[in-house]
């Protein structure tokens, strides 16, 4: 008969599954104190006149993103959709194919700062589109194209293969096929990845930098594609780090209103997802 | 005829389709071509050892210093820290959630993994810059509220979902016949965790330090916030606590006031071509290392 022991296995077992319990608390619990602080100290700060006032509220920041993520995604959803169809309808598996995931996965990890450097250097600088609306909208859909087509192509794959040889075997050429019978039934997926980008856009500040990004109140409504924008983020920063007269609590409700707008369409983009898994008729 | 022309339309669908294909391939050539060609001046003007191993960045002095090595160093302190914090706490969320929790907590914990990864960069920034920093600084007696440490801190928060999800796959794509056979001989669930599901996810787990390596390098705007912005070489341990510069910081705060095609607008692509190499490289790594991990699956 062995005496119990404080050691062996089962001791070591208790400790390391504790420890993980603490690990991943030690995750979650910073998430929940950042969105409960957000909410609390945002909360006093917000005021109709924040919002809605011209001069000294958000709603030209507000205009200004919600122009800068329509126009990102009006760029980035053909070019996005089209290439997720030729990976998943057309593409066969070969060099060029490998050539494109690698350069996808690296597009995906290209640093948001380095995309403000090519797009001025590009679309500001060499096409001449300055820094305006324009030429921001144009970086940011390079720096969502990544995400756009990892979401599509998913949302094509999902689709049953049966449905396409129906409609092959029905004397559909395959290009009939795509537009007539798997685009459509891709539509709601692509469009949750769709949201999901617009709210990826939505927050980014490096690549607006020094591309689109302005802060000043002489013309705060973009006027043309071509003019410069206020957009939230962008005056969440310049509020945080130059502007000397802003009240903290205008500060907290700015990071409110942007954390609300980033989270809320997330959180559209995942209800639709879960609707979209239960309506599905396959 | 008719069918002939829906032939031919259907040809020139057929080719855009491709070329938005073979997009992906020509903007990452595009963008190394771009920073390259606004690069190439300052290596002509400066020799590659005076830029990479100055230890004086003033580009706005008389004459002006483009000494990279703060910077380097205070990317190399930032991003160290992050990956101290983050890849044993992600690591220990991911097998958490993958095999230790019960179900019901996994689904609340994955979703809020999740929004930790949707939470703009630049309310990291704002917390570290209002909240932690000041608090942090109070608690630890510093001189200062901004300093490389907090930077680390918020930019572990941002690696973590990366680390956690890449290597949550991992783990639960380890067979359940391997996990099956280390029970059956009597091993103990943490001891088939350590010794057999851990290992065989090897490749999966590289895959997210790498990946969690690469967004804690490229992350800008918190890291421009918090740290403080002091081109200084960093020494020891103590200079976690001083203010440092990286490098995605200074071309942010430099940029928006240099003149077009200056040394200084030249140097700052310089600094960006690095910063493409490098993330460049750990994702070549990361990607070559999942599909180890794939085949292995398989």
């Amino acid at each position: 008969m062995s005496a119990r022991r404080i050691s062996g296995p089962r001791a070591t077992q208790a400790v390391a599954f504790l420890l993980l319990w603490v690990a991943a608390a030690a995750v979650v619990l910073p998430v929940l104190g950042i969105l409960a602080v957000m909410v609390v100290r945002g909360a006093g700060g917000l005021s109709w006149g924040l919002l809605f006032s011209v001069r000294e509220g958000l709603l030209p920041a507000v205009v200004g993103t919600v122009c800068l993520v329509t126009l990102t995604a009006l760029i980035a959803a053909p070019l996005g959709v089209a290439a997720a169809v030729y990976l998943s309808e057309y593409a066969r598996p070969g060099p060029l194919v490998r050539l494109i995931r690698v350069s996808l996965v690296n597009l995906a990890g290209v640093p948001s700062v380095v995309y403000g450097l090519f797009g001025l250097a590009l679309f500001v600088m060499v096409l001449r589109f300055g820094r305006s609306l324009l030429a921001g909208a144009c970086t940011l859909a390079l720096l969502v194209l990544p995400l756009v087509i990892s979401a599509s192509e998913e949302a094509l794959r999902q689709v049953p293969r049966r449905l396409r040889e129906a409609s092959l075997a029905l004397g559909a050429s395959r290009w009939q096929t795509v537009r007539g019978v798997v685009l459509p039934n891709a539509l709601p997926g692509i469009i949750t990845g769709l949201i999901l980008s617009v709210s990826r856009a939505a927050g980014e500040t490096a690549p607006i930098l020094f591309t689109a990004a302005f802060f000043s109140l002489t013309h705060p409504f973009p006027r043309s594609v071509f003019g410069e924008i206020l957009a939230l983020p962008y005056q969440l920063f310049v509020m945080a780090t130059e502007a000397p007269n802003v009240p903290a609590e205008v500060k907290w409700a700015t990071a409110l209103v942007l954390v609300v707008v980033v989270l809320g369409l997330n959180l559209v983009a995942i209800v639709l997802r879960a609707r979209l898994r239960r309506a599905r008729r396959w | 005829m008719d069918q002939g022309r829906r032939r031919s339309w259907e040809w020139v669908v057929e080719r855009l389709i491709k070329a938005a294909g073979v997009f992906a391939i020509v903007f990452v050539v595009l963008i190394f071509a771009f920073l390259l060609w606004d690069a190439l001046p300052i290596f002509r003007e400066r020799p590659l050892r005076e830029l990479l191993a100055g230890g004086r960045w003033s580009p706005t002095a008389e004459p002006p210093q483009f000494g990279m090595l703060p910077l380097l160093l205070g990317s190399l302190y930032v991003t160290a820290g992050a990956l101290l914090l983050a890849v044993p706490l992600g690591l220990a969320t991911a097998v958490f959630i993958a095999d230790v929790a019960p179900p019901r907590l996994q689904e609340v914990l994955k979703p809020t993994v999740d929004l930790l990864a949707a939470i703009p960069s630049v309310v990291f920034g704002f917390l570290g810059l209002l909240l932690v920093g000041p608090w942090l600084a109070r608690w630890l007696n510093l001189p200062v509220a901004q300093f490389a440490a907090l930077g680390s801190l918020m930019l572990a928060l941002m690696a973590i979902p990366t680390i956690v999800s890449v290597s949550e796959d991992a783990i639960r794509a380890v067979p359940r016949s391997l996990r099956d056979n280390s029970l059956a001989l009597g091993a103990t669930h943490w001891q088939t965790i350590s010794r057999v599901v851990v290992p065989a996810a090897r490749s999966g787990i590289v895959a997210a330090v790498l990946l969690g390596l690469g967004r804690a390098i490229g992350e800008t705007m918190t890291v421009l916030m918090v740290t403080g912005n002091a081109a200084v070489i960093p020494r020891g341990l103590q200079g976690f606590l001083r203010p440092v510069e990286t490098m995605t910081a200074t071309i942010a705060a430099e940029m928006g006031e240099t003149a077009y095609r200056t040394s200084h607008y030249h140097a700052l692509f310089a600094i960006g071509l690095i910063l493409f190499v490098v993330t460049f490289l750990t994702n070549t790594l990361a990607d070559l290392a999942l599909g180890r991990a794939g085949r292995a699956a398989r």
